[in-house]
């Protein structure tokens, strides 16, 4: 069994360390025939054309700036969570119904009117067009709510007769206490901003507004026979996320535990 | 007034969730309004300047794509995908999480990783990677299997074979995360039940067969039916690898709506195309519901 699931593994990984082994092969290698496994002489070139070449800065710039405002965007979905998991109120049924139906509609509906709504509030070409569509997820506001179902109002109720205020509450008692739902879905933010590609693409028009994903699709079709380039911008986005959900990969494992869906 | 009053007094609620449902009623509950409506007139890039020249043309829209053989490819294209794809990822799926339970180990908790790897990788990265994979004159797997005497595959350029190319990838993609709810489903079954089946002298292939197994029902309801969802709606992979070529080949029906919306600006006719893909993803889904509901008895 242990044998199946290494060579299994070895197989979904392949391409990843195709793409790990080209990215250092100069130019002339990488179309060599037999190919080399490992680079013959390896260089850091093709990464330092990404920069020279291409605006893979300018591009890093505006992902790292999308993963910052998308952490609005968690710190939204944890209050509605809260919100509909620890108060009584006029609506909360039909209204937590209405965010749950929104998980139903496809994105190739919603795709054209989003834009032309945008586009009449003036906001195509923007970074704001870019991150305001997806900054709240109807997923993740369930997930927070099955979180925060399980604190104990009691908690809550003993912070209000101290005098506490709501919001007050909300930052310094029950963050801390939910803390292993927000770093799961930070995680998970991060992952989803990091790789966020075919919104930007739609809305940005300037190179300048251009996230990493879609810099790499230009890559793809300005340097469409430089693979050892291609390869290196690749694990340019790659690397990072395989390091980040390396340390955080227990916990967002344990997030789907958490999440109850057995 | 009392009422306004009562709102006012117990605002807070509404304080904490009105941010996320501003959001979601101006980038969900709105658009879908608007693209119903304009599913039924001819908006295109001139009725975007010009509102006069957008016109109500009734059910027109919808009866042309029912001719349109374009559309009629992408729905062929779609079942397709969905026909080989949803099965090969829920056994796959499974079988890794199977595979993967056996252990505890630092080695397994490795592999879980590689495993879960794919799913949360760049769908750009993606294409760029497996593009040079499928090479038909560079690629490493026409290389591999040149040592088999195997001529050149042109893995993207032929129509049926760009299908089950693009369908391998998504397969790889979607692999992690259903493992990982097959995973959490086959943790949280009690060590006892194997106990006791074990003092029964059930062997490891009975214990899956009449253990394993029929506790996993909701956890292979629930992948089935996100995947089969997810893949109704197939649109990343034709996208960024072949943008629907050769000839059509892998156009999805997503990838037609998105085709028309953005590159053609035919506006009202992509949102009728959008709406008969929210309908065949309705029915498909009513499906799945009822034939779990035949079987419930347990």
């Amino acid at each position: 069994m242990t044998i199946i699931m290494m060579i299994g593994g070895i197989l979904v990984s392949i391409p990843f360390l195709w793409m790990i082994s080209s990215a250092f092969k100069p130019e002339n290698e990488i179309l060599a025939i037999p190919p080399t496994i490992f680079p013959e002489n390896p260089t850091f070139d093709n990464f330092i054309k990404l920069f020279t070449e291409m605006n893979f800065l300018v591009y890093l710039k505006n992902t790292l700036i999308i993963v910052a405002v998308s952490s609005v965007g968690l710190l939204f979905n944890g209050m509605a969570g809260y919100g509909f998991a620890k108060f009584e109120f006029k609506g909360k049924e039909k209204l937590f119904y209405l965010v749950l139906a929104t998980m139903m509609i496809p994105g190739q509906v919603t795709m054209i009117p989003v834009y032309l709504l945008l586009n009449e509030m003036g906001l195509t070409n923007t970074m704001s067009g870019i991150i305001l569509p997806g900054l709240v997820a109807a997923f993740n506001i369930f997930l927070f709510r099955q979180f925060m179902a399980t604190i104990p109002t009691s908690l809550i109720e003993a912070a209000r007769l101290d005098g506490a205020g709501e919001f007050y509450i909300f930052f310094r008692l029950i963050i801390p206490v939910a803390k292993p739902i927000f770093a799961v879905q930070a995680v998970l933010m991060f992952i989803a901003a990091w790789n966020s590609f075919l919104w930007p693409l739609i809305i940005a028009n300037d190179e300048s507004l251009y996230t990493l994903s879609v810099g790499l699709s230009l890559l793809k079709g300005q340097y469409a026979n430089n693979f050892a380039l291609q390869m290196a911008g690749a694990a340019f986005m790659v690397v990072p996320i395989m390091i980040i959900f390396g340390f955080f990969q227990k916990y967002i494992v344990e997030g789907f535990t958490m999440s109850g869906i057995k | 007034m009392s009422f306004m009053k009562k709102i006012l007094n117990n605002r807070h609620p509404y304080m904490f969730i009105a941010p996320s449902l501003i959001l979601l009623i101006l980038f969900s509950i709105i658009p879908i309004t608007i693209a119903f409506f304009i599913s039924f007139t001819n908006l295109d890039l001139k009725g975007l300047v010009d509102f006069s020249s957008v016109s109500f043309i009734g059910l027109e829209n919808y009866k042309a794509l029912l001719t349109d053989d374009r559309f009629i490819k992408a729905i062929f294209n779609t079942v397709f995908y969905v026909l080989i794809g949803v099965p090969l990822v829920v056994i796959l799926s499974l079988s890794i999480a199977l595979l993967l339970n056996y252990g505890t180990s630092k080695l397994f908790t490795f592999f879980r990783s590689v495993y879960y790897m794919p799913s949360i990788t760049n769908i750009v990265a993606i294409a760029v990677i497996w593009g040079f994979l499928y090479n038909t004159e560079y690629g490493l797997i026409n290389y591999i299997l040149s040592f088999l005497s195997v001529d050149n595959i042109p893995w993207l350029n032929e129509p049926t074979l760009a299908k089950i190319s693009l369908i391998i990838v998504a397969v790889w993609k979607s692999l992690g995360l259903n493992m990982i709810i097959f995973l959490a489903a086959l943790q949280g079954i009690p060590k006892d039940y194997y106990e006791a089946a074990e003092i029964d002298g059930a062997n490891g292939f009975q214990k899956m067969l009449y253990i394993t197994l029929p506790l996993l029902r909701f956890a292979t309801f629930f992948v089935t039916v996100t995947t089969l969802i997810g893949w109704i709606q197939f649109f990343e992979e034709p996208f960024v690898m072949t943008q629907g070529g050769p000839l059509d080949g892998t156009l999805s029906i997503a990838l037609f709506i998105y085709q028309e919306g953005f590159q053609f600006n035919e506006f009202g006719y992509a949102a009728a195309g959008s709406f008969i893909l929210f309908i065949i993803i309705i029915i498909a889904t009513l499906i799945q519901f009822k034939l779990r509901k035949s079987d419930t008895e347990y």
